[in-house]
């Protein structure tokens, strides 16, 4: 009955802890802060370096892009996670608190728009996505298909695929709200898999053969039109420095750019660089 | 003289240990208010709980809380109109008719329900019984609000039961007996005597399931679809409070509104679980004097 809320709370209440704690400074440790998207590339790297660097500690935290940047701004980060580019408004502030923020690309997130194999579309375009999702369009017959009533499936609206997805594919207008929200990647994949009439958008990572993906504006969501940019759902994860990366936090960025940190990039859903 | 002190200090180990649980109580309460309290100074509690909309991570958010908390109370409602029937019903069967083997038999497995983790019941929901209720009924989709009320109503099915059979083994002989010798059959007794003689404990069943159903998690994340719209009928998908809690806690940023505002759920949620057990408190006390159990 209340043993989940405790977990939960515990959880929570670790997550502070975890947060609060001050970051080590000096050489040797790293820190990190920033988007949720790049999170688990942060997270899955910082442990294969670790385990190879024993001297250096990496301490990884959220927060989002927002965070990320302006832990760079205050100086108050090593590397500042972001799954957007700075803004001029950010650089600007940078450029008068003497800092000079760098972009730093570490890997391509693709998000895929799948439907129910059953559904005979192949094709659609971004503007019929949009309609779909903000709620214009709700049988599959508007887009010239037969598989009835559309079942809108998302991500949570805290996840940083969500907020990708609603700026690259909604021009950042409202889902509408009776949208079936999923906790992760795999039970949108699920609920597309098993609901005929359902729409919905991954990772590139986390396509099955239980889902079929469409292409968006005629083009394919594939590893290579990710990194080509053409595809329109498409963007670069960044790591931001103070400078160009220096010491351990180089060594580090040099690491995730390796094939081996590529690799675990890949593994955790996103499209590596090469 | 060493004996003495060895006791001492087992008094004093097991007089911390009981008092433990207090304090988990005391920190996860100001915890749980000092994280969602903050919510107030954006929001009126007002706004917070009738708001119709919850988009927690636009620019500005909306946190409206209220289809969150007719989803929870819908998918209860549903899973009482199954947890009910079958708990008291085999509570009725293990107790009244059942021989001594079936019993030993019966009592057990229903123990084990209650023992498999709610993350079985939620996959099993999500990749077995929605697929099946979407073809039955024809649904768009199989993740709604029924689903979540069936699987809820499974799992507190064994609190139910047991509790409620507690009750019932509470009831004295005397009063069977009694019954029985003035002519009335099993069937009478059971209707007129037992059943209302163990009525409050019975309600306390049924509360204590009813709090097990609203405060279950990872079941309705996983079954009940996540759509935070207010339902119109019990086949649309819903997003119970618990849900969205589990579902955005681990990516809310640390000390922003929605943080915040999720602290203030779960503050909502502790609140109408304590009532419940509060309730439940005060009629298991009114049964047990009822029937002369001192306390």
């Amino acid at each position: 009955m209340n043993k989940m809320k405790i977990v939960i709370l515990a959880a929570a209440l670790l997550s502070i802890i975890v947060a609060v704690r001050p970051a080590s400074a000096g050489s040797g440790s790293i820190t990190i802060k920033g988007s949720t998207t790049v999170l688990p590339i942060a997270q899955r790297t910082a442990e294969e370096f670790m385990d190879k660097n024993s001297a250096i500690n990496i301490s990884v935290q959220g927060g989002g892009s927002s965070v990320g940047i302006a832990s760079i701004i205050d100086e108050t980060t090593d590397i500042g996670d972001a799954s957007r580019p700075i803004k001029d408004k950010e650089l600007a502030r940078a450029v008068s608190n003497g800092a000079s923020p760098k972009a730093n690309v570490v890997a391509m997130d693709g998000i895929a728009v799948i439907v129910n194999p059953s559904n005979n579309i192949t094709a659609m375009t971004k503007q019929q996505i949009k309609d779909i999702y903000t709620g214009n369009m709700s049988s599959w017959a508007d887009v010239g298909s037969n598989s009835g009533k559309i079942v809108i499936v998302g991500r949570d609206s805290a996840s940083g695929t969500f907020e990708a997805f609603t700026e690259k594919a909604l021009n950042k207008q409202k889902t509408r709200p009776d949208a079936l929200l999923q906790a992760s990647n795999q039970a949108v994949a699920q609920v597309v898999g098993s609901a005929p009439g359902a729409i919905g958008y991954i990772g590139l990572g986390y396509i099955t053969n239980k889902v079929k993906p469409v292409t968006v504006n005629g083009i394919e969501c594939t590893k290579v039109n990710v990194l080509s940019g053409k595809y329109p759902l498409a963007r670069p994860l960044f790591m931001y420095t103070n400078g160009a990366p220096s010491g351990a936090v180089k060594e580090y960025l040099d690491f995730i750019l390796s094939a081996e940190g590529q690799k675990l990039v890949e593994e955790e859903g996103f499209v590596g660089l090469k | 003289m060493f004996r003495r002190i060895k006791e001492n200090i087992y008094k004093w180990l097991f007089t911390i240990l009981a008092f433990s649980s207090l304090i988990f109580l005391t920190a996860i309460t100001i915890i749980l208010f000092k994280e969602g309290l903050p919510i107030f100074k954006d929001l009126s509690l007002f706004k917070f709980i009738f708001g119709r909309e919850w988009y927690p991570t636009y620019d500005p958010p909306d946190f409206g809380i209220f289809p969150l908390i007719v989803a929870s109370f819908w998918v209860t409602i549903g899973a009482l109109f199954i947890c009910v029937p079958c708990g008291i019903g085999s509570a009725l069967y293990i107790h009244e008719l059942a021989g001594k083997r079936q019993k030993s038999i019966l009592k057990p497995l229903i123990e084990i329900l209650a023992g498999v983790p709610s993350i079985i019941y939620g996959f099993f929901g999500m990749v077995v019984v929605a697929p099946s209720l979407q073809r039955v009924f024809n649904l768009p989709v199989g993740l709604c609000a029924f689903t979540g009320s069936l699987m809820l109503g499974i799992m507190a099915t064994p609190t139910v039961c047991s509790i409620a059979e507690d009750a019932l083994s509470y009831v004295p002989r005397s009063f069977r007996e009694a019954s029985l010798a003035l002519g009335a059959n099993r069937w009478q007794t059971l209707m007129k005597i037992v059943v209302p003689a163990a009525g409050s404990g019975i309600s306390t069943a049924i509360i204590l399931g009813m709090s097990r159903a609203v405060g279950e998690t990872m079941t309705v994340l996983m079954v009940t679809g996540g759509a935070a719209v207010i339902p119109h009928s019990f086949f649309q998908p819903v997003r119970p409070m618990t849900a969205s809690i589990a579902a955005e806690m681990g990516e809310a940023a640390i000390g922003s509104s929605h943080y915040h505002a999720l602290f203030a759920i779960g503050m909502l949620l502790f609140i109408i679980t304590l009532g419940f057990n509060i309730v439940a408190e005060l009629l298991s006390r009114r049964f047990r004097l009822r029937l002369g159990l001192s306390r």
